[in-house]
């Protein structure tokens, strides 16, 4: 089977992510569809670095681990500070930030 | 080639669960499902001769991102309410309509690509080494860089300073006078009572009961014992042949 069949697989899991981000309003859920995004971009990095036979994909796709990885520590710590703040982590709740 | 078994059992065990995300109500369940989809993934990095990376997969995604997750759902509490009042109207049909037709795009555009596959190199954590700290070794080191801005950042954004001086003993004991708090303890039931039993309030120097001596349980359930009652226990203790309540008595006798 061709692995270009990955890359589909990867462009539904970045849909399903980005409708996870659009549609929750728990702030912790919507983080979780970044998530899915990341790894739905790097499981197409790791599928064209098979296709292609090379492993630059795969370096590319270790480095969208790590920065997914700081992303998440500093992305909950924000989610944190804000619950501290506010008692909730609904992302409809800071709406007094819009003009 | 990858097996087209392969794919299929990827692909269930990282939709399926995904979707989750847009379905399931509770947020623990949620970041269960996304645990499932990381192993399918590394399943995934696996047969396309990405051993490596599926072996980072599974300890950076599912080892710690994920339980990372896990602790803060915890720390928030599992039970937040999602509010599914819409702020904006047709927010969720335009999700929906959004995401769809990205699906759709992608996948058309995707479909219309013909790649004649390479063969796959060997060999694999190795070659990566050999990639990660030749060609790409300042990157590496910029990303040193960036996890420890980002633990410094958690830290930060974490941290309350300390607005108001710290709360000695003798603070809290001023401002418990203050409230008109008791400056001793409180009496223990039974204290210079003339029965020491946990329903007996406690006397005061000048003979009066302490109601709030007794726990506050059995005031409720209205098992404290009044004046009347202890008086007429005594006259029973007095007087053996009239008991009214025998268990009563074994317990007065014990205290003798």
């Amino acid at each position: 089977m061709n692995p270009i069949n990955f890359v589909i697989l990867a462009a539904i899991l970045f849909s399903i992510g980005s409708a996870a981000v659009l549609l929750r309003r728990n702030a912790i859920v919507a983080f979780m569809g970044v998530e899915l995004m990341l790894n739905a971009a790097n499981l197409a990095l790791v599928a064209f670095s098979r296709i292609h036979g090379q492993l630059d994909g795969q370096v590319m796709a270790f480095f969208v681990m790590v920065v997914a990885a700081a992303e998440v520590v500093v992305g909950l710590a924000i989610i944190i500070a804000v619950f501290r703040a506010r008692q909730t982590i609904s992302l409809d709740e800071p709406a007094e930030l819009k003009g | 080639m990858v097996s087209p078994v392969l794919f299929w059992v990827v692909a269930a065990l990282t939709v399926v669960p995904s979707l989750a995300l847009i379905f399931a109500r509770k947020a623990v369940h949620i970041a269960m499902s996304i645990v499932c989809v990381m192993v399918g993934l590394a399943v995934a990095y696996v047969g396309l001769d990405a051993p490596f990376l599926g072996v980072v997969q599974i300890v950076v995604y599912t080892g710690a991102v994920m339980m990372l997750f896990l602790f803060v759902l915890m720390l928030v509490g599992v039970d937040q309410r999602e509010s599914l009042k819409e702020t904006i109207t047709g927010q969720r049909w335009i999700a929906f309509f959004a995401a769809g037709g990205m699906a759709v795009l992608l996948i058309s555009i995707i479909g219309r690509v013909s790649i004649a596959p390479q063969e796959a190199q060997t060999g694999n954590p190795e070659e990566i080494a050999l990639v990660l700290f030749g060609q790409y070794v300042l990157v590496m080191e910029v990303l040193g860089t960036l996890l420890i801005t980002a633990a410094v950042g958690a830290l930060i954004m974490t941290h309350t300073p300390r607005l108001t001086p710290r709360k000695t003993q003798t603070d809290l004991q001023a401002a418990r006078v203050l409230a008109g708090a008791d400056p001793v303890n409180k009496p223990m039931p039974g204290v210079f009572a003339r029965h020491n039993a946990l329903d007996a309030p406690a006397l005061d120097p000048e003979g009066k009961p302490i109601e709030h001596s007794v726990s506050r349980v059995l005031e409720i359930r209205d098992q404290m014992s009044d004046g009347e009652e202890f008086r007429a226990r005594l006259e029973s203790t007095a007087n053996p042949e009239d008991h009214q309540n025998p268990q009563r008595s074994t317990e007065s006798e014990e205290e003798k």
